[in-house]
């Protein structure tokens, strides 16, 4: 029945684990969140075969073989609607172009300021002409380019596993310290011998556990469902997410080092949060912030995790060509983890 | 410092910003003695309890433990205390094994926490998150965390505030054995029956200075009287009339009834039954009991211990 007492730094690390996994809530935010929002995210943007453009035939003679015509083009629609309807339409952008038949000539009707309508007239034209028995001279052969790493769900899915490093690392922190400190488990603690480095430490290694089944999930989820493959090696990607894991460990720290209360390190948490989620990248590229902010927005963590995770999964990036944004993360890591040891409350 | 002593503090002084919490305090507590430190809510008691843990600087005053200071040994002063803080809550979402094994972790030596288990009664609560736990079990797992490094001193600070009776003597008999097997301990209280019944010696604190020291008897024994006489009459008497009660030694006139100091209880009741009689008064209540500590506050500074 007498077991030998295990190492504080062990005991404290195997605690703060539990006492996650023990939390529903927590659990869901770190691993199934990430998950169910890139699945929206994917599906929303999922990869379609291009969209035919809709064209409107004025009821009247001809109209339907018009519209038949029109039809046979792989890249055109189109339906026949009395005049007023079709020009409704139109302005609704329900449809592209309106085409009406004239004495057997067929009448463009569009706006040539919309790029659809452009090519929607193009389309037609051809489509028409080769109804009217019109030979073409050459026969172009279609090669149809998918480049994989080019898609919108190849550019999300690194971002959405930025955001997560930065969530979980500052929440899971952040949170378990401030619930210790706001009930007096902080003092309780520092009354025994523990060493108070052995505490910060089991909060940095506890969360290293999670950091891997969290990579691993969301990584793996990406690639089976949609096929967002890690061209880069993964030991590279595995330096980033921890490097990445370590900066955001250190600004929770930094976060919670004095709060006193839930509601004031969630404050805080959000104020620093925010502006990452905005301009670092995560949904849509960050250059399309003005030129002057790039500086500035390039040396955010979050914006550095995001560029060095795309590079690697998408571009197969190595370990030198991110070590400009790893270095970033190290020093915002370094840095904070010396200020919150130095500023700690630990009552 | 005699080797004697486990706790010796002189003029010890904090002061917040909006109170002067400790206002010159001496204390001295032999080794294997149970003291108590005794006072209203807002005495002190916890700012002082908190300065000799080493968890609190004092502004002035000297703080020796155990032969040595905070300043000087922190860290192996650590290993030879146990405490527990007014109202310490552990984690909610880690068991009761899991709390003991941790705070036995960071002790050099300690009591293995199965044992611990079994000495503040908690074994069938084992596995139980400490979330679940009632207010009474809380509180002991709080004592075994308290007990987990085997300390020779161990600070208690209102360990039995908001317990059922019945947790309470377990409490009391668990700090009765740690006695026995020839630990110290320094506790604070605001209930008397807990001070007289654990405490060899007690100091009574108020605004943050002792006000009385001595064993429980002795301090009683400072009373004029060792019998306390409450009655209520309608119409009251006057002060002056009970003054003149055979016997009485003190009076001092509440809103709802008057107190009386007495020698012998044989001797002030009949006459003081008499008196209100003669007086043409109405007998309305009347209750007496032996002379308390809390009776010795009363006399000390006028006001009550539990609504000072």
């Amino acid at each position: 029945m007498r077991e030998s007492p295990r190492s504080p730094l062990l005991e404290l690390t195997l605690l703060r684990a539990k006492e996650f996994l023990r939390e529903p809530e927590a659990v869901f935010w770190t691993f199934a969140f990430p998950v169910l929002l890139a699945l929206a995210l994917g599906f929303a943007f999922r990869e379609k075969p291009p969209d035919k453009l809709p064209i409107a035939v004025e009821a009247g003679s001809g109209a339907a073989e018009t519209a038949a015509s029109l039809a046979r083009s792989e890249f055109l629609s189109s339906v026949v609607l009395e005049r007023e309807e079709a020009l409704a339409a139109l302005r609704r952008g329900k449809v592209a172009m309106i085409v009406r038949v004239e004495s057997s000539q067929p009448v463009f009707i569009f706006d040539p300021t919309r790029p659809d309508a452009r090519a929607a007239r193009l389309e037609a034209g051809d489509a028409l002409e080769r109804a009217a028995g019109r030979e073409d001279r050459l026969k172009p052969s279609i090669e149809t380019v998918r480049e994989p790493g080019a898609r919108y769900i190849d550019f999300l899915m690194p971002g959405l596993l930025g955001l997560n490093l930065m969530g979980t690392g500052m929440w899971g922190i952040g949170f378990s310290i401030v619930t210790a400190r706001s009930k007096k488990l902080l003092k309780r603690l520092v009354a025994t011998p523990m060493r108070k480095s052995h505490y910060l430490f089991a909060q940095i290694l506890a969360r290293l556990l999670f950091l891997t089944g969290e990579v691993v999930v969301l990584v793996g989820f990406g690639w089976l469902v949609f096929g967002v493959a890690v061209r880069g090696s993964l030991l590279v990607l595995a330096v980033t997410c921890l490097m990445g894991a370590m900066s955001f460990a250190g600004i929770g720290l930094l976060v919670a080092s004095r709060a006193n209360t839930i509601e004031a390190v969630s404050g805080w948490m959000n104020l620093v949060m925010l502006p990452m989620w905005v301009f670092s990248g995560v949904f849509f590229s960050s250059e399309r912030f003005p030129e002057a902010l790039q500086p500035a927005i390039g040396a955010l963590p979050l914006t550095a995790v995001n560029q060095a995770l795309r590079a690697v999964i998408n571009e197969g990036a190595s370990l030198g060509a991110v070590s400009g944004q790893l270095a970033i993360l190290a020093v915002w890591g370094a840095v904070s983890f010396a200020i919150a040891l130095w500023i700690f409350r630990w009552k | 410092m005699p080797e004697s002593l486990a706790i010796d503090c002189q003029d010890l002084v904090k002061k917040f910003t909006d109170v002067v919490a400790v206002n010159g305090l001496d204390l001295s507590v032999k080794t294997g003695e149970c003291f108590g430190l005794l006072g209203p809510n807002g005495a002190g008691k916890t700012t002082t309890i908190e300065i000799l843990e080493g968890l609190q600087e004092p502004d002035s005053g000297t703080v020796r433990v155990l032969g040595s200071t905070w300043r000087d040994h922190p860290h192996r002063l650590r290993q030879r205390i146990g405490l527990s803080l007014q109202e310490t809550q552990f984690h909610e979402k880690w068991t009761v094994i899991e709390t003991l094994r941790l705070f036995r972790s960071v002790f050099g030596d300690g009591i293995d926490p199965e044992e611990l288990l079994l000495e503040v009664e908690l074994v069938e609560k084992r596995d139980s998150r400490v979330g679940k736990l009632s207010g009474g079990q809380k509180q002991r797992l709080a004592v075994a965390c308290a007990l987990a490094g085997k300390p020779e001193l161990l600070f208690l600070d209102e360990p039995t505030t908001g317990l059922d009776p019945q947790s309470r003597l377990r409490l009391w008999d668990q700090i009765t054995r740690f006695q026995k097997n020839g630990g110290t301990i320094l506790l604070t209280t605001h209930y008397m029956d807990e001070a007289e019944r654990l405490c060899d010696r007690v100091a009574v604190v108020d605004h943050g200075k002792v006000i009385a020291l001595g064993t429980p008897a002795e301090l009683i024994s400072t009373l004029p009287g060792a019998n306390v006489i409450e009655v209520a009459s309608d119409p009251r008497l006057s002060e002056e009339t009970l003054r003149k009660v055979p016997g009485v030694r003190e009076v001092q006139v509440r809103e709802d009834a008057a107190v009386l100091v007495v020698g012998s209880l044989v001797e002030s009741v009949p006459a003081l039954l008499s008196a209100i009689e003669s007086a043409g008064s109405r007998l309305v209540n009347l209750r007496t009991h032996r002379a308390t500590l809390e009776d010795v506050f009363v006399h000390l500074t006028g006001r009550h211990l539990r609504d000072a």
